[in-house]
């Protein structure tokens, strides 16, 4: 049997949960330059337990940024294509780096905090990210790197009900807002987000007491930690889009359909970088588009397959896909030329030379469920 | 009935000049959940160290070699249409093809089932 698992002999870092980690079980992979815990009981299970009850997530590899200075509101408008100077306080808004040709230098969250701004951005692209910040932005501009900061995310339909017995106050956060608790004596930074399609929160916490309140959190009967196998095969079917697979310098926002990241007075103004690329993708059509595709059978059509036309034409690629565990058929993301890319087209996969016959279908796959305010 | 393993942690089991061909329970640990897998037709003929099959779970996929050559004699269809078979019962029910032996002196250069659980502790 071959085995695509490699054995890295490399120097990998450790987080603060690493020994948290293994005392559970659970299998470690390199990551992001960190050993990560891909599974614990296995991703199937994980998977459905988070989309049941509530999963820890620990994703402390994320860089999480503190940003300040005199107009630290505009001068991130000079390289992120979001509105930050009518961002509301303790709002997180997803935003896009970007660089001057559009292409994604990452995609973030940005939260304003009085005059600052939190931002967090991905674990594989933290160091460049902050290098570009430091280039870009103006000397009275600081970005600080919370390296001692850590990052867990509790997600699912009862993470609320868990967090809450642990830190009251948690359940009156609504969907994308955040703000500061205590615990403990230390201090937490806690928004209701995530990269699940569920509902659930993020909360930054000293490294030195992450592991403490990972205990807390799992003590209760509805949590358990999970890998970051079903924290992917949770957001592929949340239709959330992964930076290095589905986003990279060579994808424009709106061919990666995030076009709501591009803020209305923005798209008047200008002034971001790639804006005249992506002022006219969005008033014509890019070449390409990120859409989802059903795909017939059930063998999984992952990351690297071909897209190909009814002539057998290659007019895209696969940049996610997996057997979804929650829906047990195989699903996946990728690019279509622009004209292919409407609902309901039929195309072919190609993957190591077998074709699978799919169709373009909206995204999400699995209903996102995000807590609605006087909903439920 | 013996067993054999080969490095790549296919099993067979062989019976006269009959052989069933599956992955070892370390294997299965190792994949995690299988979600797909594809068993070969009967009448195919597969060389030692040929591609035979495909196993996928979540995560990653696989390839199924051929320890020793043959003609397959059956693949099995449970695996196929409840490819959890092979991590619930991976040296049992969970077994890929059959094939009828070419040469049974190609089994001389696999490892027994002792050899195999010791040199598995070794990885």
């Amino acid at each position: 049997m071959s085995s695509e698992v490699s054995d890295s002999a490399q120097e990998l870092d450790k987080l603060p949960l690493d020994a948290w980690h293994r005392a559970r079980g659970a299998r470690m992979v390199p990551f992001a330059g960190y050993a990560m815990p891909v599974q614990y009981e296995g991703i199937m299970a994980e998977h459905l337990w988070t989309r049941e009850n509530a999963g820890l997530f620990d994703v402390s590899h994320m860089g999480q940024l503190f940003i300040h200075g005199r107009n630290v509101d505009s001068a991130l408008e000079a390289l992120m294509p979001g509105d930050f100077q009518a961002a509301a306080d303790m709002k997180p808004k997803y935003s896009l780096l970007l660089d001057d040709d559009g292409g994604i230098i990452d995609d973030l969250m940005a939260t304003r905090r009085g005059d600052d701004f939190y931002v967090v951005v991905n674990g594989a692209t933290k160091h460049g990210d902050i290098e570009v910040m430091r280039n870009r932005l103006p000397a009275e501009v600081v970005v600080d790197y919370m390296k001692e900061q850590a990052l867990l995310a509790l997600q699912g339909p009862r993470a609320v009900d868990v967090l809450e017995t642990i830190i009251p106050g948690v359940a009156e956060l609504g969907f994308m807002q955040a703000r500061s608790f205590n615990w403990q004596g230390h201090s937490l930074w806690i928004s209701r987000s995530g990269y699940t399609g569920e509902d659930g929160f993020e909360i930054s916490v000293p490294g030195l007491a992450v592991a403490a309140l990972a205990d807390a959190i799992c003590e209760h009967e509805l949590a358990k930690p999970i890998g970051l196998g079903a924290r992917d095969s949770l957001r592929l079917e949340a239709g959330l889009p992964l930076y290095g697979h589905d986003l990279d310098l060579d994808t424009t926002p709106v061919m990666a359909d995030l076009n709501f990241a591009i803020n209305k007075r923005r798209r008047a103004e200008g002034g971001f970088p790639g804006a005249l690329r992506i002022l006219a993708e969005l008033q014509n059509e890019p070449p390409q588009k990120r859409v989802g595709f059903e795909i017939d059978g059930r063998q999984p059509v992952r990351e690297g397959a071909l897209v190909l036309d009814a002539e057998g034409n290659e007019v895209g690629k696969i940049t996610s896909g997996g057997f979804s565990p929650s829906l047990q058929r195989p699903i996946a993301m990728g690019y279509v030329a622009s004209h292919l890319a409407s609902d309901g087209t039929t195309l072919k996969l190609e993957q190591r030379g077998k074709l699978f016959d799919a169709r373009v279908v909206p995204m999400p796959f699995v209903p996102h469920r995000y807590y609605r305010k006087g909903a439920a | 009935m013996p067993v054999y393993f080969t490095k790549e942690h296919e099993w067979v089991r062989v019976e006269g000049d009959t052989a069933t061909v599956g992955i070892s329970d370390h294997a299965q640990e190792q994949l995690g959940d299988i979600v797909f897998a594809e068993v070969p037709e009967a009448g195919r003929r597969v060389s030692k160290g040929q591609e035979a099959a495909v196993v996928e779970s979540v995560k990653a996929a696989s390839d199924v070699y051929a320890p020793v050559s043959g003609e397959v004699t059956e693949g099995n269809r449970a695996v196929a249409a409840d490819p959890s078979l092979v991590n619930s019962d991976p040296e049992g029910e969970g077994w890929f093809f059959k094939l009828k032996l070419d040469n049974p002196s190609e089994l001389d250069g696999l490892m027994d089932e002792g050899a195999y659980r010791e040199w598995i502790k070794t990885l």
